[in-house]
């Protein structure tokens, strides 16, 4: 298993040397987007000024986030940002990547058919992080730059976050390969072979 | 301080360790799988970083997961004990956590999907109660998130399973099946590894409940019917040879625990019911003095603890 550091914005050619199985170590700036956001964007909504997703990276994350106001200026702290199941996407994913030139996903679960073409056409990936791991991702932003979108609510608008060495296991590549299917078949001949030596 | 306000402050107390503080049978069950599992693995990967995360939550007193989950009390009390007091200083004691941040705001009404905001509400928190004759009250909490929630299943035997092509029949063989096939079909999505709790029997509304009673048990515990203890174990030992690992991504650790009940059924039904928690299996317990309602002593504070059930 390779480890990478890739930093945002990504180019294509770095995207298309990862594959499936790899141990990404993200820095930059991540976006957090989940079922309003997906909706929105598919649905022909428009990026807000301020948001660049060529070449960026999308978060499946509803984060906790505290806000405190301090000489009038709004300040945000992050206190729990774990991945969220990223399957609910999968009807928007394909266009998004398409449309706005994203190179990576990150989530947990795993994502269709649809979303592992379009990783393969406009050159992306799939970036699994572990679930339940709030305070560890949480430890990984570095700061909060910015949100948008916040008439969807707290967890549901784009958090513009910096990030540090946030870690995830690229589980579907721009090649078409997917671990998530693998490792499903590969235990399916596991589970028939202890099923048959009993 | 009166009983309630004691109730309510024993109770906060109670969900801010569920929340933050892993129970030290799964913490021991996920360090056994992590000193298995190869160097430079994905799965260690995985569970390093969920090893950090646990130590982290506990000392920062924050929530392990940010889905805090459905909160459910599972209560034992005397005869005579006042259960809709307890009711009501629950929810005081739900509000105020979430208040603090102890829990997130998860409490989403089904018809107009407006969110509660103190996870008050039809529904939740959710409370069993059965009285005992013992002099004290014992109190269990489980917080229990989405993702695991959503890939539990229930089969109704005999059952055509097409994947492994089998058919799961009316037996221990059949249970067997059913139970595997609901493994392999969660594989990392319900947050590996898990722990399982099974109910062979009943109806679909208490075979499904008796199934996620079982989550009580700890890792540890031996079955007292010979024929489930062994029915756990083979399980638990095919389902850690699938290579599913740690969140889906390869590996020896899939599953912490089996934990499998009985309970009498219709001759003419027969389910499996199958309550799957994930790695972040948040359950704590503690024993009130019910004159008082103080906390006497915490539950689950050794790996090997057996208790009552």
């Amino acid at each position: 298993m390779a480890q990478v550091k890739i930093t945002t914005p990504v180019d294509e050619a770095t995207i298309r040397s990862l594959k499936a199985g790899d141990e990404v170590l993200i820095s930059g700036i991540v976006y957090t987007g989940r079922d309003a956001v997906h909706k929105y964007l598919a649905g022909g909504g428009t990026l807000p000024e301020g948001v660049d997703l060529s070449g960026g990276i999308i978060y499946h994350c509803g984060p906790v986030v505290v806000e405190k106001t301090e000489n009038g200026q709004r300040t945000f702290q992050v206190t729990a940002a774990g991945p969220t199941t990223s399957i609910r996407e999968e009807p928007y994913q394909a266009d998004i990547l398409a449309k706005f030139g994203v190179r990576g996903v990150i989530g947990k679960g795993g994502m269709g058919l649809k979303t592992l073409d379009a990783c393969r056409e406009h050159g992306a990936v799939y970036l699994h992080a572990v679930g339940g791991a709030a305070q560890v991702y949480a430890d990984a932003i570095k700061g909060v730059e910015g949100v948008y979108l916040e008439e969807f609510g707290s967890p549901e608008a784009i958090w513009v976050l910096r990030v540090e060495d946030f870690p995830a296991i690229v589980t579907m590549d721009s090649h078409g390969e997917s671990l998530h299917e693998v490792i499903q078949s590969a235990s399916l001949d596991n589970l028939k072979a202890a099923l048959a030596a009993v | 301080m009166s009983d309630t306000a004691t109730l309510r402050a024993s109770l906060l107390d109670l969900i801010r360790r569920t929340s933050s503080d892993l129970p030290p049978d799964i913490r021991a069950a996920l360090r056994e799988g992590r000193d298995k599992e190869a160097h430079g693995s994905r799965a260690l990967v995985a569970l390093d970083i969920i090893d950090c995360n646990i130590a982290e939550a506990a000392d920062e007193a924050a929530p392990i997961c940010q889905d805090t989950g459905m909160i459910k009390f599972y209560v034992h009390h005397p005869i005579g004990y006042d259960t809709l007091d307890f009711e009501d200083a629950a929810r005081a004691a739900v509000a105020e956590a979430t208040e603090i941040g102890y829990l997130r705001k998860n409490s989403v009404d089904s018809i107009t999907g407006k969110n509660t905001g103190n996870n008050l509400g039809p529904g939740t928190p959710l409370f069993h109660f059965q009285a005992w004759r013992k002099n004290e009250v014992d109190v269990r909490l489980v917080l229990k998130g989405g993702g695991c929630e959503n890939v539990g299943a229930q089969y109704s035997l005999p059952m055509e399973l097409p994947e492994i092509g089998k058919k799961a029949g009316r037996d221990l063989e059949g249970v067997k099946l059913a139970i595997l096939h609901a493994i392999w079909k969660a594989q990392g999505k319900g947050c590996a590894p898990g722990y399982l709790g099974v109910c062979i029997g009943g109806d679909r509304a208490s075979g499904l409940d008796v199934a996620k009673e079982q989550l009580l048990r700890v890792v540890g515990d031996t079955n007292p019917d010979p024929t489930l203890a062994a029915l756990e174990e083979e399980c638990c030992r095919i389902a850690n040879g699938l290579g599913v690992g740690p969140m889906g991504w390869g590996g020896d650790t899939t599953m912490l625990g089996v934990k499998i009940a009985a309970r009498n059924r219709l001759p003419a039904s027969f389910f499996v019911s199958v309550s799957y928690a994930c790695w972040a299996h948040r359950r704590r317990g503690a024993v009130l003095d019910p004159a008082t309602n103080a906390i006497s002593r915490w539950l689950y504070e050794t790996a090997d603890e057996t208790l009552p059930h």
